[in-house]
C-alpha cells in the first residue's frame, strides 16, 4: 500500500510517521507511535473516545486523515501530564470526583475538557455539557464528569 | 461505635490514575508477540440452510493464516442449553450466526478475507414474534434438542413457574383489581469498550485467555467443558483480564467469539485477538432480554395488596444465554416488592429467529419492576389512594419473610419513600394534570450475594511485606465500578494501614482463589466480608510479631539514647500492656496497646515490627499472608423456586417530576430523586457515581433506547441511531443515601451496582400519567407513543 510521510509535533516532540495513506490519525497514534490512550469506541466519529487535540482543537482522530496533520501540533492524553508526571488539573479532578469509572471514554473526555477550558476558562454547566457533547459515557451519567471539569476550571483559575 | 478512618470517606480513585493518563491497558491495547487478528463472518439470513461455503478466495489472500467454517471445527454444542455450535455448519437461525472465521496478520486483511468467503444459502421461513412462535404451525427454530431428540415446539423447557399462597383467595379478598399488559424491549448495554479477547496456547497446549469477563472462574469452567468435548481434556486454562471498558452484564457468559478465538489460535498456534467493532457490538452482542407481562393485582378496601398474578412471555431469540434465566430474578420483585401474600408468576421463553439475549445491569429486575410499578399505579388509582401512600401501605419492613422466602433484614424502604415524598414536593405537585406531573417507583434487589450457583463464595488473599505494604489478590473483577478504591479502603480499615498502602490484583484465575462472579451487585459485600476475615488473620500474625518485637524496639531505642546521653535513665515500663496479641491493635500504620493507645514507647510503626520479624535468619524468617473464603449462609432456590438466595437486600425509591409537551409528545425530566438504602456508604462519592450512572441508563431505558429489530435484523447498529443519552440530556438527579447499617454487610454495606436502574423507567411512566393522563405501558416511551396516546385520550373524551 502506498505510504505517506507526515511530519508534525506530537506531545511537544517533532516526529515523522511513514504510514499507509489510508490510515487515520487514531490508527497512526495507536499503531505507529504506540500511544494507546486514545480509544476507538465506534470508528465513525460518534462517540468521542478517540478525541485528541490538533492545534488546540478537539477532534475525532478516527475521522482525521493522517496526511492532514502535516505541520500541525497534536496533543494526546499521554502529553497532558507535566514532565515531572504531575497530573493536569482535569486529570486530578476526574480522580477526585469519580469522573472516571471504566475509563474507556476518559482519555477522550479529558481532552475535550482540556480544549474547552483552554478556550473558555470559566465555563457554565451548559458550556461544559456542550464541550463534552460528542463524548459518550455509559458509566457515570456525566454528572460527576461535569462536576470534575468545573472543579478543574476553578483550580486552574486559582493557580492563575 | 468505632470511628472509621477510611470507611465512609470519599477516598479519590488515585489507585486508578492509569485511566486518566492513557496508560491503562484494555483488550484493545494488548498485543502478544506474533499475534494474529480474527474476524467473524456472519449469516446474511435470519433462517436459512447453508448449501455451500467457498473459502478458497479468502485463503489465497496474502496475510491470511487460517479460515474456519463449521466443517473445520468439532461439531460440539455450547451455551446454557447447549443449543448452538461455535461455527454453524448446516443451518443459520439468526443474522448474527457465526458462519466462518478468519485469522490474518492485520484486522484489515481479516475483514477483507471475510468479504471473500462465498456462502450460498437456501432461505427458510422465519418466526420473529414469540406469540406467533408459540402457535402450533409456527416454523421450528430448532428441530432437535441438545441430545438430538426431535422438538415439537419453540417453547423452551425452562421451569419458570412460581406460586405462593392462594391467588384465588386473594382475588376474593380484593375490593379492587386491575389488569395491565406491559412490554419491554431489547436494549444494548453500550459498553464504551467493545467485546474482545486474545486466545493464546503455549507449546504444551495450555490456554491463556486474555479476557474481559466478570465471571473468570465460570469462564474456566465453560472452556474446560468445551476442551473436554473437543479432545483437549487435561489442558489447562488461565483467564486473565485486561482493563475492562465497561461490562453491565455483557461479560457474564462465555460468548461465541471467545470460542472462535480459541479455535483460530488452535489452528494457527499463534495468539489470536478478536475485537468487535461498534456495529458488531450492536448486531452480535446479546442485549437485554425483552418481555411482555400480563399483570393482575388486587387490594382490599384499606389498600393492602391481596394478590399478584403475572404471566410473562420472553422472546428468547435463536439460542439460549443468560437472558432465558432472567425470570429467576424477575421473581424477586414479582414475589417480594411490597408485601403481597398470594403470588403467581409464570414466564415462558420462546425461540424465535431474532437476536438472543444476555444479562444487563439489573438482570430481569428492570423489566419486572416496570410491570409491577405500572400495576401499582393503576391499582392505587382504582382504589382511590395516592400512589405514594399506596406504596407506603404495602412497603416491605425489616423482619419480613416474603412469599419467595427472602428474609428481609435491614430495610430502609420507608425512609426512601419518605425522601421521595419530601424532596419532590409530592403533595403539592401531584394530580395537577397540567402537563407537569410526578411519579415514583420502588425497588428490591439482591445486595448480599446471589446464590445462583452452588457456591456463592468469594476468595481473597492478602500479604504484607516488610515495609508495611499490602498486596491483595482479589478473585473478583474490576469493570470500572470502583472496587480497587473501595476494597483498599476496607482492607486499610480492617488491617490498620492506609488505602494508599494497598495494591490489588483482579481477574486472574492463575492467582486468585475462587469467586462466583462480579455480578448481582455483590462485589463490595462479598469482597468486603472476605477482606475483613483475611485481614483479621493477617493482623493476628502481625500482632504476634509485635509482642516479640516491641520490647526489643523500645529497648534498642533506650540503648541508642543512652549512647547519646549517658545520663539517660530508661523509664520503668509496664510490659504487661504488650504481653499478648489480644492486648494490641493496629490503626493507621501504628501498632499500639489497646489500654494505652498513645503510649510514648509502645506505640510503634507497623513496618518496624515487620522489618524486625520477617527476614531474620535460618529457620526464623516469616511471611505475613492470609486468605479467606467467604460464602454467606444463603440458600439456593428450591424446586418451588423459593429460598433466601441473598444475605441481604437493597431497597430504594425513585421519584421524578416530568413535563410533557402535548404538541410534540416530548418528555422532559425536571427533577429526579433517587433514594437508596445502601446499608452503609463505604465511599460516598463513588456510591453516587453508581446511582447517577444507573439512573441515566434507566432514563435511556425509559425514554430513548431500543434496538430496532425487523425480521430478525438489527436496524440501528450505530450510536447515532440507537440514541444513548449524551451529556446534553440533562437529568437532574438528586441522590439520597439511606444508611440503616446492615448487620451482615462489611462495615454495614450492601450492594448498589444495579439498583439505581431498576425503578427509573416506571417512575417516569407514572409521572407522565400524572402529567397528562396517558399511561404508556411499552418501553421506550418515545414522543411518538406519547402523541399516539394523547390522540387516543382526546378521541375518548
Amino acid at each position: 500500500m502506498k505510504k505517506v510521510s507526515v511530519s508534525f509535533t506530537l506531545n511537544g516532540d517533532a516526529v515523522t510517521a511513514e504510514v499507509p495513506v489510508t490510515w487515520n490519525l487514531l490508527k497512526t497514534l495507536r499503531d505507529y507511535f504506540e500511544l494507546t490512550g486514545a480509544k476507538e469506541g465506534c470508528g465513525v466519529g460518534e462517540c468521542g473516545a478517540c478525541t485528541v487535540l490538533v492545534d488546540g482543537e478537539a477532534v475525532n482522530s478516527c475521522l482525521y486523515p493522517v496526511f492532514e496533520v502535516e505541520g500541525k501540533s497534536v496533543t494526546t492524553i499521554e502529553g497532558l501530564a507535566g514532565e515531572d508526571g504531575a497530573l493536569h488539573p482535569v486529570q486530578q479532578a476526574f480522580l477526585e470526583n469519580n469522573g472516571v469509572q471504566c475509563g474507556f471514554c476518559t482519555s477522550g473526555m479529558i481532552m475535550s475538557a482540556k480544549a474547552l477550558l483552554d478556550h473558555t476558562p470559566s465555563p457554565s454547566e451548559e458550556e461544559i455539557r456542550e464541550g463534552i457533547a460528542g463524548n459518550f459515557c455509559r458509566c457515570t451519567g456525566y454528572v460527576q464528569i461535569v462536576e470534575a471539569i468545573d472543579m478543574a476550571a476553578k483550580k486552574i483559575k486559582q493557580a492563575g | 461505635m468505632t470511628e472509621y478512618l477510611f470507611v465512609g470517606k470519599s477516598v479519590p480513585r488515585t489507585i486508578e490514575a492509569d485511566k486518566v493518563t492513557g496508560r491503562a491497558v484494555y483488550i484493545d491495547d494488548l498485543k502478544r508477540p506474533g499475534m494474529l487478528y480474527g474476524k467473524i463472518c456472519y449469516s446474511r439470513y435470519a433462517h436459512a440452510r447453508i448449501k455451500r461455503i467457498d473459502t478458497s478466495r479468502a485463503e489465497k489472500l496474502p496475510g491470511v493464516r487460517a479460515v474456519l467454517t463449521g466443517r473445520d471445527v468439532p461439531d460440539v454444542r455450547v451455551g446454557f442449553l447447549k443449543d448452538q455450535t461455535v461455527l454453524k455448519r448446516d443451518v443459520v437461525r439468526q443474522f448474527r450466526d457465526e458462519v466462518a472465521a478468519v485469522a490474518a496478520i492485520s484486522p484489515e486483511i481479516a475483514a477483507e478475507a471475510c468479504d471473500l468467503i462465498e456462502v450460498e444459502y437456501e432461505e427458510l421461513p422465519g418466526v420473529f414474534d414469540p406469540f406467533e412462535a408459540m402457535k402450533a404451525d409456527a416454523p421450528l427454530v430448532h428441530e432437535v434438542d441438545a441430545r438430538g431428540r426431535p422438538l415439537k415446539s419453540n417453547i423452551l423447557p425452562l421451569p419458570w413457574k412460581f406460586s405462593a399462597g392462594d391467588v384465588e383467595q386473594g382475588r376474593k379478598a380484593a375490593a379492587f383489581t386491575v389488569k395491565d399488559t406491559v412490554r419491554t424491549t431489547w436494549v444494548n448495554q453500550c459498553c464504551m469498550g467493545t467485546s474482545g479477547c486474545i486466545a493464546e496456547f503455549d507449546v504444551n497446549g495450555n490456554l491463556t485467555l486474555y479476557s474481559q469477563t466478570n465471571v473468570i472462574f465460570g469462564h474456566v469452567g465453560r472452556i474446560t467443558e468445551y476442551f473436554n468435548a473437543i479432545g483437549l481434556k487435561g489442558k489447562k486454562i488461565r483467564v486473565v483480564n485486561a482493563t475492562v471498558g465497561g461490562s453491565f452484564g455483557t461479560k457474564l457468559d462465555t460468548d461465541i467469539y471467545e470460542f472462535i478465538a480459541i479455535q483460530l489460535a488452535l489452528k494457527t498456534r499463534k495468539p489470536v485477538k478478536i475485537l468487535f467493532d461498534r456495529e458488531e457490538e450492536f448486531r452480535a452482542l446479546p442485549p437485554r432480554q425483552p418481555a411482555v407481562f400480563d399483570i393482575e393485582q388486587g387490594c382490599d378496601a384499606e389498600g393492602r395488596l391481596t394478590f399478584r398474578h403475572v404471566t410473562a412471555v420472553l422472546d428468547n431469540g435463536a439460542y439460549t444465554s443468560w437472558g432465558a434465566t432472567t425470570p429467576s430474578v424477575m421473581m424477586m420483585p414479582m414475589s417480594s416488592l411490597y408485601r403481597v401474600p398470594n403470588v403467581f408468576f409464570q414466564a415462558t421463553c420462546v425461540y424465535t429467529n431474532n437476536i438472543y439475549c444476555q444479562a444487563m445491569r439489573g438482570y430481569g429486575n428492570p423489566q419486572a419492576t416496570f410491570a409491577v410499578e405500572t400495576s401499582m399505579d393503576t391499582l392505587a388509582e382504582a382504589a382511590g389512594i395516592d400512589p405514594l401512600e399506596f406504596r407506603r401501605i404495602n412497603r416491605n419492613r425489616p423482619g419480613d419473610l416474603t412469599p419467595m422466602r427472602l428474609k428481609i433484614t435491614s430495610c430502609g424502604l420507608e425512609e426512601c419513600i419518605q425522601s421521595v415524598e419530601e424532596r419532590l414536593g409530592w403533595k403539592e405537585k401531584r394530580g395537577k394534570r397540567n402537563g407537569r406531573g410526578v411519579g415514583m417507583a420502588s425497588l428490591i434487589h439482591v445486595a448480599g450475594g446471589a446464590r445462583v450457583t452452588r457456591s456463592d463464595g468469594h476468595g481473597i488473599m492478602i500479604k504484607v511485606n516488610e515495609f508495611g505494604q499490602v498486596d491483595v489478590i482479589e478473585s473478583g473483577t474490576d469493570q470500572g465500578q470502583g472496587s480497587p478504591t473501595v476494597i483498599s479502603q476496607m482492607v486499610a480499615e480492617a488491617l490498620g494501614v492506609r488505602p494508599e498502602d494497598v495494591s490489588l490484583t483482579f481477574g486472574d484465575t492463575g492467582l486468585a482463589l475462587w469467586d462466583a462472579g462480579t455480578h448481582a451487585s455483590r462485589h463490595t459485600f462479598m469482597a468486603g466480608n472476605a477482606a475483613i476475615r483475611a485481614c483479621r488473620k493477617a493482623k493476628q500474625q502481625i500482632l504476634e510479631m509485635a509482642v516479640e518485637q516491641i520490647p526489643g524496639i523500645v529497648k534498642g531505642g533506650f540503648k541508642r539514647k543512652k549512647r547519646k546521653d549517658p545520663e539517660f535513665v530508661p523509664p520503668d515500663l509496664d510490659y504487661g500492656l504488650i504481653s499478648d496479641p489480644d492486648k494490641l491493635d493496629i490503626r493507621d500504620r501504628m501498632v499500639f496497646p489497646k489500654e494505652a493507645p498513645d503510649h510514648p514507647y509502645f506505640r510503634v510503626p507497623i513496618h518496624f515490627v515487620l522489618r524486625g520479624a520477617l527476614h531474620v535468619g535460618t529457620g526464623q524468617s516469616k511471611v505475613v499472608a492470609a486468605e479467606a473464603f467467604y460464602d454467606p449462609p444463603t440458600e439456593m432456590l428450591d424446586r418451588e423456586l423459593k429460598g433466601n438466595l441473598s444475605q441481604t437486600y437493597a431497597f430504594g425509591a425513585t421519584g421524578v417530576e416530568v413535563a410533557v409537551d402535548e404538541k410534540t409528545g416530548e418528555v422532559t425530566i425536571l427533577r429526579m430523586v433517587a433514594a437508596h438504602d445502601v446499608g452503609k456508604a463505604i465511599n460516598p462519592t463513588l456510591l453516587l457515581g453508581q446511582i447517577y450512572g444507573a439512573a441515566y441508563t434507566g432514563v435511556g431505558y425509559g425514554l430513548t433506547e431500543e434496538i430496532k429489530v425487523k425480521n430478525g435484523r438489527v436496524m440501528n447498529p450505530t450510536f447515532r441511531d440507537y440514541q444513548m443519552l449524551t451529556a446534553m440530556d440533562v437529568v437532574p438527579v438528586e441522590a439520597v443515601i439511606v444508611e440503616p447499617d446492615d448487620a451482615d454487610g462489611p462495615f454495614g454495606a450492601k450492594g448498589v451496582g444495579e439498583p439505581g436502574l431498576v425503578p427509573t423507567a416506571p417512575a417516569i411512566a407514572n409521572a407522565i400519567y400524572d402529567a397528562v393522563g396517558v399511561r404508556i405501558r411499552e418501553l421506550p416511551i418515545t414522543p411518538e407513543k406519547v402523541l399516539a396516546a394523547l390522540r387516543d385520550r382526546d378521541r375518548a373524551s
